[in-house]
Formats: C-alpha cells, sequence, structure tokens
C-alpha cells in the first residue's frame, strides 16, 4: 500500500511529523502497511465488521426504534503511544484521580476547600449531580471514585489535555479490550515486532478493586454482582461483557431487594446477600427513596444499606458533583490544595459563562469557541463555534444569558489526527484518548485505552451517538535502547 | 468468589428456560416444514390439504384461520418460517432466544451466544424465501444450526444450575412437539389405523417418524411401519432422544439436580408435578393408551405438561416479583 498521498493537512498528526515523515515509534507499523497488497488493508477492514456482526458487538441506538443495533465502527489503523509518553499521562492520572476524590470526600464532609474560598460554594451546590443525600458517608477507604474514564485529547500545540474527568459511569472499556482481540483475529502480522503493552488484565483488574471495597464483615469472600438498567441500555454489551469476563452476575433492578438491612438478590434458592454493586445506572435511578421517586429501574432502600456500610457501590453516589464543567475548570487549583503540586496534565482553558467578563468574552467570539452546557454529555448541548449557524450561534447566546451558570466555552481545539481508512486509502481523522482508571485500594491505570475517532471528514465530534468509531490504542511498553526524548 | 455456588437469578433461570424452548421450537417447526416439503414431491395428487395438519400442529390453528383463511403451502410457509407476527415462526422464536439470550451473556457460554447471533442474523437476511429447494436447503442449515447450538451448548457450558435449566426448557418443548405431531397425523390417518395399509399410508407414517428424526432408529427396533408401533415408539420408548418418556426422564433428572431433592422424593410443586407423569410413563402400555383413545391421552398430556410449566414459573421464576420479561412467551 502506498502512503506517499497521505496529508497531514497541517494537523498533528500522531503517525506523521509535519514534513510527511514518520515518528519513531510509528515507523515499524507504517512499513507493515507499505508492504501490505494492494486492497489488503480494506479486506482486513471488512472482516473485522464482519466479526463485530457475528459477535453482537453493538450498542442501542437511542431515539431510534426499540431494538435498533449497531456496531461501533472500527477503524483498523493503531493509535500508538510511546512509552515515555504514557509514564507521564500515566503520573497525571493518578494525581488527578488522587485529588478528585480527596475533593469529594471533603464536599461530602468538611468542605475545608469551600470554606478556604478555593472555590466557590454556590458554584459546587448548584452542580447538577451534588447529591446533599451523600453528606457523611464514609465508602470504604473513603474512596469516592472507583472507574474512570478520563477524556484527553491533543491539540495542534502537541500538548496533551484533559478535556473531562467521566467519573460517574464511564463506559467503553469493553471496547478496548474487544478491539484488541479484533485487531489479533484479523491483522496478527502487524504485531510482530512492536512491545505493545497488554490490556487483558483490566477485568481481573476490576474485580481486585471491587473486592477490595467490600464491607469488613464480607472481605474474604464478598459477592460482587454488576447492576444494569437491561439490555435496551446503549451500553448494555458493555455490562454483560464484564459481568463475563470478571465471572460476576448480572443483575437488574427488579433482581435486587433489601430486606432486614442488607441488599438481596432474588434467585432460584430464595434471596441471597449482595456485598459489592459495580452500577452501572446514574445516581437518580439508585434508589426511588432517596433520589427520583419515579424511577423504575432502582432498589428501593438502597441509600439506607450503603449508608449504614452494609453494601459497597462503584462508584459512589454523589461523585458526580466533580464531572460538573464548572467544576472541572478548578481541579488545578483543587490539586494545589489537596496534593501541594502543580497539575502534570493540564486542563484545557475555560471561560465560565456566570463570571461578567467570561460572559462578555464569551458573547463576543461565539463562532470562535465551543460553549457547553455544565452537565451534558455525548456531544449533545455543545455549540462547536467555527462550524456553527448565526441562528445557532443566537440560540446559545440566549440560552447563556437566561442560565449562565450552566456554560462554559473553550477555545476550539484542533484535535489530533491519525491515519484512517476511508474506502481504500489512509485519511487523516481526529481522535481523542480516554484512558480507564481504577481505585480500590490504589490507582491503577491501564496501559491502553478508547481512542475514538471521528470518521466524518473534517468532523471533531468522536462520540458513537454521532458518527464516531474506534480505533486499538497501541501503548509501546519501554525500550532501553531506544533512546528517545520525553517531549513533554 | 463465591459464585460457583451462587445460586442463579430467578430471571436468568427463566431466560435460560426460554432460549432453549425458543430454539427447540424453531428446530420443530423447520423439521415438520421440511418433511412436509418432501412428503408433498411423493403426493402430487393432493396439493395442498397436506399444509393444515402443520399449522394445526403449531397450535395457531384459529389466527392462522382469521388472518390467512384457507391453508396452502405458500402462505403456511410464511407464517411457520417468515411471519414477525406469528409468535411462534422460525423468524419470532429465534428472536426471542437471541433476546433472551442476550440477557445472560455472562450465564452462556460466548460460542453460545454467537451461535444464536448468528442463527437469528441468517434468518433474518433470508427474509422471504419461498421456493422450495432453495428454502428445503435454508431449512437444512437451519437445522444444523440448531444442532450445534446444542452441541456448543453441551461442550462449553459447566453443567451448573443454568445448564440444567437450559435442559429442563429443551425437554419439556420437545416433548411438547412430539407429543402435537403425534395428535396431529393420528388423527388425520385414523381411518385407515385398523385397516391394512396402503402405500399412501406407509409414506404418511414414515413422514411422522422423519417429522421427528426418527425413522432409521424406529426401523432397527420395530422394523414394519405400524400405527400402534409407532405410537408405543414415540411415547414410550426410552432410549429414542425425542420420545417423550424419555424426554419427561431426562427433564426430571434436571429438575431433581436443580433442587437437590433426592430422585424418587418431592419437595416442590413442579416435582410433584412432573415425577407422577414420569413414573406413569414407565408403567403404561401402548395398549392402555389407545384403549383410552389417543388424542385424548396426547391432550391430557399436554394438559398436563403445559402445569409443569407453570409450576416451574411459580417455584423458580416468580421470584422476580414483576410481570413476566417481555420475551417469555407460554406454550403455544
Amino acid at each position: 500500500m502506498n502512503l506517499r498521498s497521505y496529508q497531514t493537512d497541517g494537523f498533528y498528526d500522531e503517525v506523521f511529523h509535519a514534513k510527511g515523515e514518520a515518528r519513531p515509534e510509528a515507523r515499524l507499523l507504517l512499513e507493515k502497511i507499505e508492504s501490505l497488497e494492494e486492497g489488503e488493508l480494506l479486506r482486513c477492514q471488512r472482516a473485522a465488521e464482519t466479526i463485530l456482526l457475528q459477535m453482537g458487538i453493538t450498542f442501542n441506538v437511542y431515539g431510534d426504534s426499540a431494538g435498533t443495533e449497531r456496531i461501533f465502527p472500527f477503524d483498523l489503523i493503531p493509535r500508538i503511544v510511546r512509552a515515555e509518553e504514557w509514564d507521564w499521562v500515566e503520573r497525571g492520572l493518578k494525581q488527578r484521580i488522587h485529588a478528585l476524590n480527596e475533593f469529594i470526600d471533603d464536599i461530602y464532609h468538611d468542605q475545608k476547600i469551600l470554606k478556604d474560598k478555593i472555590i466557590p460554594e454556590e458554584i459546587v451546590k448548584s452542580a447538577a449531580f451534588y447529591r446533599p443525600q451523600c453528606h457523611g458517608i464514609n465508602p470504604p477507604g473513603r474512596v469516592w471514585v472507583h472507574i474512570t474514564g478520563t477524556d484527553l485529547v491533543r491539540h495542534s500545540d502537541g500538548q496533551i489535555y484533559v478535556l473531562e474527568d467521566n467519573l460517574r459511569v464511564p463506559s467503553g472499556v469493553s471496547y478496548v479490550l474487544e478491539n484488541r482481540d479484533l485487531m489479533k483475529r484479523t491483522f496478527p502480522k502487524v504485531f510482530a515486532g512492536l512491545h505493545v503493552r497488554p490490556v487483558d488484565i483490566y477485568p481481573s483488574k476490576l474485580l481486585e478493586t471491587l473486592e477490595a471495597i467490600a464491607p469488613l464483615r464480607a472481605a474474604d469472600n464478598p459477592t460482587v454482582v454488576l447492576l444494569t438498567p437491561g439490555m435496551y441500555n446503549s451500553a448494555y454489551f458493555e455490562h454483560s461483557f464484564l459481568a463475563q469476563r470478571m465471572g460476576i452476575q448480572l443483575v437488574e433492578g427488579r433482581d435486587l431487594a433489601v430486606q432486614d438491612g442488607l441488599v438481596c438478590m432474588r434467585t432460584t434458592k430464595g434471596l441471597r446477600r449482595v456485598d459489592v454493586i459495580y452500577r452501572r445506572i446514574d445516581d437518580d435511578f439508585l434508589d426511588p427513596q432517596a433520589f427520583r421517586p419515579d424511577s423504575l429501574l432502582g432498589v428501593p432502600g438502597l441509600l439506607d444499606v450503603y449508608r449504614a456500610g452494609h453494601v459497597s457501590l462503584a462508584n459512589a453516589p454523589g461523585n458526580g458533583v466533580a464531572d460538573d464543567k464548572v467544576v472541572y475548570s478548578y481541579v488545578p487549583d483543587m490539586i494545589r490544595y489537596y496534593e501541594g503540586a502543580d497539575a502534570i496534565l493540564p486542563n484545557v482553558p475555560t471561560f465560565l459563562c456566570w463570571k461578567d467578563t467570561d460572559r462578555q468574552h464569551v458573547l463576543q467570539n461565539l463562532d470562535k469557541l465551543v460553549v457547553k452546557s455544565a452537565n451534558e454529555a455525548g456531544g449533545y448541548g455543545m455549540l462547536v463555534g467555527p462550524h456553527s449557524t448565526a441562528a445557532q450561534r443566537k440560540e446559545f447566546a440566549a440560552k447563556i444569558n437566561e442560565n449562565p451558570r450552566n456554560y462554559i466555552a473553550q477555545p476550539t481545539l484542533s484535535l489530533s489526527r491519525v491515519p484512517t481508512l476511508v474506502e481504500d486509502q489512509l485519511e487523516g481523522r481526529h481522535v481523542d484518548l480516554r484512558p480507564y482508571i481504577l481505585y480500590g485500594k490504589e490507582i491503577y491505570v491501564l496501559p491502553g485505552g478508547l481512542t475514538r475517532v471521528a470518521l466524518r471528514k473534517g468532523s471533531l465530534v468522536v462520540n458513537s451517538s454521532q458518527g464516531g468509531g474506534s480505533k486499538d490504542t497501541w501503548v509501546l511498553a519501554p525500550v532501553p535502547q531506544e533512546g528517545a526524548v520525553n517531549g513533554q | 468468589m463465591a459464585s460457583e455456588t451462587a445460586p442463579l437469578l430467578s430471571r436468568a433461570a427463566e431466560a435460560v428456560y426460554w432460549m432453549a424452548r425458543y430454539i427447540e421450537r424453531a428446530e420443530n417447526v423447520a423439521r415438520f416444514i421440511d418433511v412436509n416439503l418432501h412428503l408433498q414431491l411423493d403426493l402430487p395428487l393432493e396439493p395442498n390439504h397436506e399444509w393444515q395438519p402443520l399449522i394445526d400442529t403449531s397450535g395457531d390453528a384459529a389466527i392462522f384461520r382469521e388472518r390467512q383463511g384457507e391453508a396452502k403451502k405458500a402462505n403456511v410457509i410464511k407464517f411457520l418460517v417468515w411471519d414477525t407476527n406469528n409468535l411462534n415462526s422460525i423468524s419470532s422464536c429465534l428472536r426471542a432466544a437471541r433476546e433472551n439470550a442476550r440477557s445472560i451473556r455472562e450465564i452462556i457460554s460466548t460460542e453460545m451466544w454467537e451461535q444464536v447471533n448468528s442463527m437469528h442474523l441468517k434468518v433474518q437476511s433470508q427474509r422471504a424465501l419461498s421456493e422450495s429447494e432453495r428454502l428445503a436447503e435454508f431449512l437444512r442449515g437451519f437445522r444444523l444450526g440448531c444442532h450445534m447450538f446444542e452441541g456448543i451448548t453441551d461442550s462449553t457450558m459447566s453443567y451448573n444450575e443454568a445448564w440444567h435449566f437450559l435442559r429442563l426448557g429443551r425437554q419439556l418443548e420437545r416433548a411438547d412437539k412430539t407429543s402435537r405431531i403425534l395428535d396431529v397425523k393420528y388423527f388425520m390417518l385414523l381411518p385407515s389405523a385398523n385397516s391394512i395399509g396402503t402405500p399412501y399410508d406407509d409414506i404418511h407414517w414414515s413422514a411422522v417418524l422423519k417429522s421427528v428424526s426418527g425413522f432409521e432408529m424406529y426401523r432397527k427396533k420395530h422394523g414394519r411401519i405400524a400405527p400402534r408401533s409407532i405410537v408405543d415408539f414415540l411415547v414410550l420408548d426410552r432410549e429414542f432422544p425425542r420420545a417423550i418418556r424419555h424426554c419427561l426422564r431426562v427433564a426430571d433428572e434436571s429438575l431433581h439436580t436443580i433442587t437437590g431433592t433426592p430422585m424418587g422424593s418431592c419437595q416442590y410443586p413442579s416435582e410433584r408435578a412432573l415425577a407422577p407423569l414420569r413414573a406413569e410413563l414407565d408403567y403404561t402400555s401402548v395398549q392402555t393408551i389407545i384403549g383410552h383413545g389417543l388424542h385424548e391421552y396426547l391432550d391430557g398430556l399436554q394438559a398436563r405438561m403445559n402445569a409443569i410449566d407453570d409450576a416451574l414459573a411459580c417455584d423458580f421464576f416468580a421470584s422476580s416479583l414483576t410481570s413476566q420479561p417481555a420475551m417469555a412467551g407460554g406454550a403455544p
């Protein structure tokens, strides 16, 4: 396959330098791709798509007629992360997760950070996912963020930034594992000679994390379950996949009940105690008595059992307070406050519309900025200024004026690109990266992550619901003789 | 982890049971149609009336009459194979089996899931095939797929509680289907039951045996085609996998393994429903059955098998305390 026609188009390319020369860590991969026969890559790509369908690796589309399933498009060309850069990412994530956890624990206890006026109290208390019901709760080990999927992006300056923390119920890790399986099945020859770090360890690490937070009385033999909203949820594949890989039961709210101060599951032999719940449903739907009374998914009384320490929940309810995008803008301050150090991984500069000066700036520059609602995910509730129409900008200006607290704005980032198969040629497409971090006894970062790719030409939106796909992510193992320079 | 000893969720038990029933049901429908396509080639003078019994066997005769009127080859095949409004069509059964499988992917093996999923995809992609040769080929492939599923199940899944629920579902469905094909065909051929067989009778009775893949095994055991021996074989044979007695014996074994009750004693209502039926089949004779009237006998048998199904729901599935999952169906 001939790569000479490939253009970086002035973007930061993860594989090529600006002049079109391959980055050292990608050289071996490129040689292999160049040695492929005409059409071979496309054949592998088609084979991969067939396998995905046969394996039933699909997600459900919301707003579509019930039961519509689609495969999450997969692109064969992996994203490569060199060992030194990963080392830096890993240190940065550990620092950040530790600080975020301290913050959440502080908010639901003494609120020192508010008293010290590091973060305005009204911002925290008006965060959509702040849960006063969680005050005074002491989760095992004081850990609130057990599973995180932090979104990272690289801008044209070559710098990696944290875009979002995703502390509540992050999804996508099953695709990290499946993408690797798929690569090995369809494209095995590219692995030889490259020291790609394995990701298969994730289910074991996750189970370890969940067992580590079991209530004391069940510590040696805890019953761990995964709580799913059910098979019509868009992430159902992942729920069943993780339960299967960990060998734990997959339960729905209707399978659980509270009896005698314990959470139990309904089995063919009657009720059986449950010790740890890896819940993949939002706080609001966990317990209709504590949160939304109209929820049909949850388990009445669950929060009381949790508060009494008789069942553990991962992630801890209430931790979404730090997912608010206004609170996000204070994370570097939190790191300084709790860790006594500067943030290793930088935030994207963020304008807060509740501040008068910021709002003026945002309103005057709507065509250049990305405006986001403080509490929406999945690429919804967002205005990408440079790609917007005058009518859309007018609509957002009105929204911002109406509820300034709920909007932030950031410069339009020029996300880095990775060569992606488009028909039978490679073209650059924008990507982000979501690594997964576990926190049980200590913090663990999976060497890999979900590389999401905006498959539409020129698009910056990588969400699966909006035309995004994914790629395998290769974190290279350190090779001593390589002697590459740490660029960060 | 406590998972080896942890009992199955009620919801999962129900889903695995229904998954097995739906696949078994679909396979039976495929076999009945396949046999009928062959039969038609042998009996060119009876173009259409051969299709009504298939509808009768499915138990959906009333619905069919209302929607389709007279049973002809084309509308029967459409109804039994492709019709998504018919909950017992092959297409619907596969969809339901897959939905159930999808809800318990962590219970069954990945290989089982992939087999159900690819069968479902295949049925979807073959939609509305009507030409006989291609249909016959499709049905043969489909049956093979069902056999593969059974083989994959028995060689990739531990023989744990979920597997026993699966086997229970498969065996009860199989017994039900054998009783139905026998009932319908016997009723149809009754006038000639005591007369000396014509060549056509021979063909018809052979078709009944082929409908349950029993022709060869029957020949080895009984030789000559005789209605009485066929009843004996399909109801009371100890060894033939689709004989009702055999099916219920296996079902009973699985049920006792699930409950932990020693064989021969009963603790749950479902055991009390199944065990006496099984014992009865052990001690009865074909003379008694025919003397009683085969149709009445089989009717009673089906009613009692439905009662077993109801008892299972109460004993094991009902603790999910909510209405039945969307994809759980009743016996037709």
